[in-house]
């Protein structure tokens, strides 16, 4: 199990990373933390031409608040993300999901870029980002450009991104935190692939009615859900026993996951109704004691 | 910088305190540098795709799988292996503990295991069980059942929160060389 023989590239700044890219194309492969790409490599999955070693780009490593956003580099690694105190602070949501990803070895080296990109539909990253409603800023040669993380995954590790692109950073939305959030998920074995996770955004007003929410599922589907029935069926509401195991229902109603050597498709759609609710009931009694504590 | 694949790199880094100079191809994987060009075996390997935990060391203070880096990638790190733990002739007091405890029967795993407790140890001041267990989920042990690793571990944790002197010093001694940058 060794990498079939490949050039190697160690730009030295973003922008000759991007002018490789552009001369190597399809031929080029860019490598951060390698936690997903060496074992590819190591099995011959992929036998890429060429490597272009991203991982010490010093400027691409940063967590930073800028008016209303967190700007995450997409070279910060894993663990530098989870121990951030800004990101406990602004993005309690990441801070709870991130310790789920692997083990503390991989997130020692693994990036947070690398993990949007790999696109993953069970990663966590992707899926706390699609609830945070973040973006990311992609750039080549010739541009740079903004695209919602909604429209970033294409399909089971497929993203948005031309081969003359890199991701250049993540940014999310801090300007109203919810005071609600939950992330949960399933695994056979801690530091194992989810085989289902769920990750809930939520707020609640004065009379602790559901003001806001969001819900996302991995592992259901090609790319990370919205579970946007369950929006609909709950906003301005209490959250009651009865509506808590509707809206899970809801949620399962909203998928179509396939089956496979981990889980079955029924299996999915159990754990799934059974994440959805959990993740609401944790984020709805966050939001109504954060709001307690607020007034 | 740009390396051929057929080109050998001529790669610079630092391992156990020692520096070495070697001459590596761009494919050449991290834990295969350790030992065949460095002649250190204590690093085993396993699966090689980042599942057994096996071939961990630190790299710059910070427990990584030497199977998932390329070793030019390395190039100037400060790379500590399990050969590196001893000091003067005396075993680490992590190695003492899973001794005593009986933490470990066949030695495949455990070079891995002490590495990534060295870092455990220095970013826990007062682990739980809880924790060990979750440092422990990034290595599989196929003979222990675990329990006596836990336990070496949770003894250092306790020795050094008493701040018993050890025989050996202080326990964690070897990671003030290496701290990692948070
Ligand atoms: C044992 C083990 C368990 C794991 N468990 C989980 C888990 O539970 N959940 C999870 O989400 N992940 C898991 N992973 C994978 C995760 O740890 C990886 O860190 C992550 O998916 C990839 O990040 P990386 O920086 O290592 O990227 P790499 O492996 O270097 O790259 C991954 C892909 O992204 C591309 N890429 C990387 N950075 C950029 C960039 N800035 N711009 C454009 N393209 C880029 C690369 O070309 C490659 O195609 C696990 C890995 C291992 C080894
Ligand atoms: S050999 Fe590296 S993790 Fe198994
Ligand atoms: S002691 Fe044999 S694998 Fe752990």
């Amino acid at each position: 199990m060794k990498p079939a023989a490949f050039d190697y590239l160690r730009p030295s700044t973003v922008e000759e990373a991007c002018q490789y890219l552009q001369e190597y194309g399809e031929e080029g492969k860019l490598i951060a933390g390698g936690q997903s790409l060496v074992p590819i490599l190591n099995m011959r999955l992929s036998t890429p031409e060429c490597l272009i070693d991203i991982s010490g780009l010093e400027e691409l490593k940063y967590i930073r608040e800028e008016g209303d956003w967190l700007h995450i580099g997409a070279l910060t690694r894993q663990r530098d993300v989870e121990r951030s105190a800004l990101v406990r602070e602004k993005t309690p949501l990441l801070a709870e999901a991130l310790p789920y990803i692997g083990h503390m070895q991989t997130r020692n080296r693994g990036t947070f870029g690398g993990s949007l990109v790999h696109a993953d539909p069970t990663a966590e990253i992707p899926l706390s980002l699609l609830a945070l409603q973040a973006a990311v800023v992609i750039q080549s040669a010739e541009e740079t450009r903004e695209v919602n993380v909604e429209d970033f995954f294409i399909t089971y590790l497929t993203t948005d991104l031309m081969p003359n692109e890199m991701l250049r950073e993540v940014k999310i939305p801090t300007g109203s935190i919810p005071k609600g959030y939950s992330f949960q998920e399933y695994s056979r074995k801690h530091g194992d692939f989810a085989l289902v996770a769920a990750a809930c955004v939520l707020d609640v007003d004065e009379q602790e009615r559901i003001a806001s929410v969001r819900l996302t599922l991995g592992g259901v589907d090609a790319v990370p859900v919205l579970a946007r029935e369950v929006e609909g069926l709950i906003l301005g509401e209490k959250l009651t026993d009865s509506l808590l195991l509707e809206a899970g229902r809801a949620a399962a109603a909203d998928i179509d996951p396939e089956g496979d050597l981990h889980a079955s498709r029924e299996y999915r759609l159990h754990l799934a109704e059974v994440f959805a609710a959990r993740v609401l009931e944790t984020a709805y009694h966050r939001a109504v004691l954060g709001k307690g504590s607020a007034t | 910088m740009q390396v051929k694949r057929e080109e050998r790199y001529s790669l610079r880094l630092q391992v156990n305190g020692k520096r070495y100079e070697e001459q590596v191809e761009p494919r050449k994987l991290l834990s295969d540098f350790l030992r065949e060009d460095c002649g250190l075996t204590g690093t085993h390997v396993g699966c090689e795709h980042g599942v057994c935990g096996a071939c961990t060391v630190l790299v710059d203070g910070r427990a990584v799988r030497s199977c998932l880096i390329l070793a030019i990638q390395a190039e100037g790190a400060d790379i500590t292996t399990v050969e590196g733990l001893a000091q003067g002739g005396k075993p680490h007091p992590l190695q003492e503990a899973f001794s005593e405890c009986h933490a470990l029967q066949c030695g495949f795993c455990t070079p891995g295991i002490l590495m990534s407790s060295v870092e455990f140890l220095q970013t826990h001041a007062d682990p739980g069980k809880e924790e060990i267990a979750d440092m422990l989920s990034g290595h599989l042990c196929r003979c222990t059942g675990y329990k006596g690793i836990v336990e070496a571990v949770q003894q250092v944790a306790d020795r050094r929160k008493e701040g018993e002197k050890h025989e050996s010093g202080d326990p964690v001694s070897i990671c003030s060389r290496t701290a990692p940058t948070v």
